[in-house]
This record gives C-alpha cells, sequence and structure tokens, in this order.
C-alpha cells in the first residue's frame, strides 16, 4: 500500500483515497464550439505515459479535497502533490 | 516440424526422451519484412501464425522486448467465455470460442483447452437483473447461457456457500457451459512453433524502440535494440504497452494501462469443476491440472507500468474467497503477481487500422484478452493482410470513440476477465 501526502492532511495511506485520473483535462468553456474530433480528444484520449504522469487524487475518507500528484508509473512513486488550480510542477521524469 | 503424436512419444521414450529438438529458432532479425508484429503473447504470435498461414505472408517477423508469453499470456487467470451482451462482442468473443474449440487440433500442440463451464454470480437484484438479460441476449445470438438458481449453482459447484447469512449471499448464476480454461504458456509456445514452421522469424529480447514513417506519412521501418529493420506493414499487440508504442507513431489511443493481479494457492486434489467468476465482489477463481487454485483480483485503482499492485487488492479478493467458499480458508498462496492491462472507456477491444497507413492495432483487451487470443489473432492478421477489417472486427475501430458508437460493455457489467 502507498503512502500519499494530500497536500491538505499531509501523508496517508492509499485507502483514504481514490483515483481521479489523468490532471489537467480542462473542461471545454465553449462545449457548443467544439467539433467530433474535439469532444474526442477531451472525453476519451489520454496521454498514459510510462513515467511521470500528472493525474488527479481525491482524499475521499479525509478532507474529501482533489489535489493534483506527480507521479512515476514505473516505480509508482509519488514525486510532488500540489493543490488543483496549481500549475503542474516543472519537473524532468526518469527516461521513460 | 517434430510432430506430437503417441507414436513419437513412445518411440521417442525408447531413447529416453532425448531427441526432442528446440521447438521454435532464434534468428537474427533480417534488415527487412513485409510485415512486423510487435510483441510476442498469444495475440501477437498467433496473428503471424494466419498471417503465414491463412494469407500466404511467410517473410515476417514477430518481435518480442521479453520472452515469448512473458506479458498478460503468461499472467492471467486463462478464464474464456464469451456471453458478452453485445451482438458486436458476441460475435468476436464467440468466434474466438469456436477457433479454441479445434486449436489443439490445428496448430498439433495441446493447448489444454477445458470446456469445464464459466459460472458467474450474481449478488444482488441488479446482478440478477443484468445476468437475466445477459443470457437471453446470448440465446438471441446463438451463444450458449442459462440461468441457475442458488440450488442448481451449488450442484454444479460443490464447494459454493449459498447460505442467506453472508454479506453478499449468492442469489443465482449465469453458467456458459461452453466455458473454461486453457493452459496460457501453451497456446503461446503452440502459435510460436506452428508459425516458426512455416517461416515466420521469431525474435526475442528485440525491443521496438521506434517507429519510422516515410513522407507520406506511411510506416517504413522500426527501431529496435536489435538495429533497423524496415517494413512497410506493422501490426502492435503490445497489450499495456501499447500508448507507448503507438506514441512512437504520434497516434493516441483512448487507453489507460492499470495493473491486475492474481495469485495461486499451494496444489491439492481436484476439488473445484469448474471457473467461478463474481464481478460484484471481485473474485475469479478455478483450480489449475496442476492443483492449484488460480485466483484473480479486480484492477488496481490507479495506473501503473509495474507488474505488481497493492497487496490490499489481493486480500480483498481473498476475503471475498473466503466467504465464497469456506473450506478454502485454511488454504495457503504460493505466489501472487500482476499484468499491465490497457483498458478502454467502453472495456471493449480495439482491433483496427490507424490513422497511419500501414499501422495496425490490436489493444483494448484489459482484463479479458485471453479468451479472445485466437480470434484477436485471427482477425488481426485479415486486417493486415487485406488493408480492411474483417466483418467480425469491423465494429472495434478507434473512430467508434468519435463516432458515438461504443460496445459498451462497461455499462453492461459483466466488464471483467
Ligand atoms: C492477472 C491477470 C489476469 C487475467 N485474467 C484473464 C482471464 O481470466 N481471462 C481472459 O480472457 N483474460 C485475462 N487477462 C487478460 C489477458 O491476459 C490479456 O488480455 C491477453 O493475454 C493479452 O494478450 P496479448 O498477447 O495481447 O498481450 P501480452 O501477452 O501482454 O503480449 C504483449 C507483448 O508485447 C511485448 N511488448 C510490449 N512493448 C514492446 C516493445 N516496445 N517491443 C517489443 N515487444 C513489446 C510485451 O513484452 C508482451 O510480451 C488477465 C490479465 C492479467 C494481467
Ligand atoms: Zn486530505
Amino acid at each position: 500500500m502507498l503512502l500519499i501526502t494530500c497536500p491538505h492532511c499531509g501523508p496517508r495511506p492509499e485507502l483514504e483515497f481514490v483515483h481521479g485520473g489523468e490532471a489537467h483535462i480542462a473542461r471545454p468553456t465553449q462545449p457548443e464550439a467544439l467539433n467530433a474530433e474535439e469532444w474526442t480528444e477531451y472525453l476519451y484520449m489520454r496521454a498514459n505515459p510510462k513515467g511521470l504522469h500528472a493525474e488527479r487524487w481525491r482524499h475521499l475518507h479525509g478532507c474529501a479535497r482533489f489535489f493534483n500528484a506527480l507521479r512515476d508509473t514505473t516505480t509508482d512513486q509519488f514525486v510532488v502533490t500540489y493543490k488543483t488550480g496549481e500549475a503542474r510542477p516543472d519537473l524532468k521524469g526518469p527516461a521513460a | 516440424m517434430q510432430k506430437f503424436s503417441a507414436f513419437e512419444l513412445f518411440k521417442q521414450g525408447l531413447n529416453g526422451q532425448a531427441g526432442w529438438k528446440p521447438q521454435w529458432r532464434s534468428p537474427e532479425p533480417k534488415a527487412a519484412y513485409d510485415a512486423v508484429i510487435i510483441g510476442g503473447g498469444g495475440h501477437g504470435l498467433g496473428a503471424a501464425y494466419y498471417l503465414a498461414k491463412q494469407h500466404g505472408m511467410r517473410n515476417i517477423a514477430v518481435l518480442e522486448k521479453g520472452w515469448l508469453g512473458g506479458g498478460n499470456t503468461g499472467r492471467n487467470t486463462t478464464i474464456i467465455r464469451s456471453n458478452y451482451l453485445f451482438d458486436e462482442s458476441a460475435g468476436l468473443y464467440d468466434h474466438s470460442v469456436k477457433l479454441w474449440e479445434g486449436l489443439s487440433q490445428e496448430l498439433n500442440y495441446n493447448v489444454m483447452f477445458s470446456q469445464r463451464g464459466v459460472m458467474m454470480l450474481a449478488h444482488t437484484v441488479h446482478d440478477v437483473q443484468v445476468f437475466k438479460r445477459h443470457v437471453h441476449a446470448n440465446r438471441a445470438n446463438g451463444v450458449d447461457n442459462e440461468w441457475l438458481s442458488p440450488e442448481e449453482a451449488k450442484a454444479y459447484c460443490p464447494p459454493l456457500n449459498i447460505s442467506d447469512n453472508m454479506r453478499y449471499p449468492v442469489l443465482g448464476a449465469a453458467l456458459q457451459r461452453r466455458g473454461g480454461t486453457a493452459r496460457h504458456d501453451a497456446v503461446a509456445w503452440g502459435y510460436a512453433r506452428a508459425a516458426d514452421d512455416l517461416g515466420v522469424d521469431i525474435i526475442e529480447n528485440c525491443e521496438v524502440t521506434g517507429i519510422r514513417r516515410n513522407a507520406a506519412g506511411a510506416v517504413e521501418a522500426v527501431e529496435t535494440t536489435k538495429g533497423l529493420i524496415r517494413t512497410p506493414k506493422i501490426g502492435v499487440s503490445a497489450a499495456g504497452h501499447t500508448s507507448v508504442v503507438l506514441g512512437m507513431a504520434g497516434v493516441r489511443l483512448p487507453l489507460e494501462s492499470y495493473p491486475l493481479q492474481a495469485l495461486v494457492s499451494e496444489p491439492i486434489k481436484p476439488v473445484f469443476p469448474c471457473v467461478v467468476m463474481s464481478n460484484t465482489i471481485h473474485a475469479y477463481i478455478s483450480q489449475s491440472d496442476k492443483g492449484e487454485l488460480v485466483i484473480g483480483a479486480g484492477t488496481d485503482i490507479y495506473t501503473s507500468y509495474t507488474q505488481r499492485g497493492g497487496l490490499h487488492i489481493s486480500q480483498h479478493t481473498l476475503e471475498a474467497i473466503c466467504e465464497l467458499f469456506p473450506a478454502f480458508r485454511r488454504m495457503r498462496m504460493l505466489r501472487n503477481w500482476g499484468g499491465i492491462v490497457d483498458v478502454t472507456p467502453d472495456r471493449s477491444p480495439i482491433v483496427a487500422k490507424t490513422p497511419v497507413p500501414g499501422l495496425y492495432v490490436n489493444c483494448g483487451w484489459g482484463t479479458g484478452g485471453f479468451k479472445a487470443t485466437p480470434g484477436a489473432a485471427h482477425t488481426l492478421a485479415w486486417t493486415i493482410a487485406k488493408d480492411e477489417p474483417h466483418p467480425i472486427n469491423a465494429p472495434f475501430t478507434i473512430e467508434r470513440f468519435r463516432d458515438g458508437h461504443l460496445i459498451d460493455e462497461a455499462a453492461a457489467a459483466a466488464v471483467a476477465h
């Protein structure tokens, strides 16, 4: 089980969290302006990287808030967690 | 090829079984092929076999970064069934079951396909309604599936606990008698041996690191750890690594890769006659011919390429197994492991052309593609050879996500395995 650092509550066991998928996928501000390709990209296409992944987590059984994390999917190590709304930290991942 | 038969076994026995030769060659890659398959799992090896056998393409190679069947083919719990809800799925999965039925003969290799029946347990009113709907839909598609009462389920699988004081009591079950299991390694080895015999080069320890495209955008070569290999056609069958491989050609996919775990117990005498699955409480169990209980879990909750997964996920599954089969409470588990499964939003696979000319993909099988090994391989080979899909895999495109033609087995709730 992983130890995950909620930016609001500190380190807590994985069981308190749910995974929220890839981060920084902004909801379209003008949904009616999107064509089919753009909708597909927004709804379904995912980076799924082997290496650093920016992703959402929710501390469901704690403060219940969403936050973001950079995690290395080759080791599962959390490199950094940060609050929703903050920009993705500029870190180079290990070579994928 | 050295044919397997009772006579050959007897003959070799006179010689202390010392006359068996390697079942396939280990060639160095040539500079160019007519087609290259990336991924030496059951799907990729099978595709190479059907390309050579049915489409006469013999100047082809399978490139595998590790060893044959070392991916999900060698890590799965080998459940085979075809009682999926939608017409498209019934077509694809039942095509596979039919191919399984003749596969040992076709390959002259015993893949140990055993139609011992797959029983899926219903624990809630919603399960009951969904499974009955499946039974009806399957029958309309000519796929066998029948509804059992709890007592009938217990008669079919005597170790099952059907008492009503469980957290998730058994309210009934859907049984597909033609479902069952097969020997995972044998499928990879059987296809490899038969493909090699037809001239296919099977190259292990050869990782594809890049895909080169020409000025028109079409594929022209793969870069590998064993050098550059030119080819006008590439079939990708890389399971959990599909996003990585197609990324080399600039293609994005609706895929996420998750760890999926399984474990086996110490071997015991035959106690478990069939396959039992519970999607609701994430427990999948059968007994191998060696005697081990083979137990599968649900996926871990986060994407990963680690082939590990969290211990609490297996524990959760074992709790469910112990409640359903109290006789197993004191069994010891020997090993557990994970594989990386590539999951699509609708939990149906993609077997299709890509936007890049000459590049074909077979992926998205997620937690349940072992059962489809022959069908996926057969339709992928067809798609590569003819540059157009077989009617059976035609609906399983990437574009279905753009066009809204999802094959939503996820919502149909009979998702796993
Ligand atoms: C624990 C577990 C239990 C499962 N249980 C079931 C079940 O009961 N029933 C069922 O139907 N399905 C099950 N599945 C799913 C099933 O195993 C897969 O869908 C199926 O085996 C996929 O076969 P494949 O040949 O496409 O993939 P794999 O066997 O994974 O083959 C892909 C190959 O591609 C290679 N590769 C990747 N990248 C590269 C590269 N760059 N260059 C060269 N080679 C590369 C990999 O090394 C790998 O060997 C389970 C999976 C797991 C992990
Ligand atoms: Zn918190």
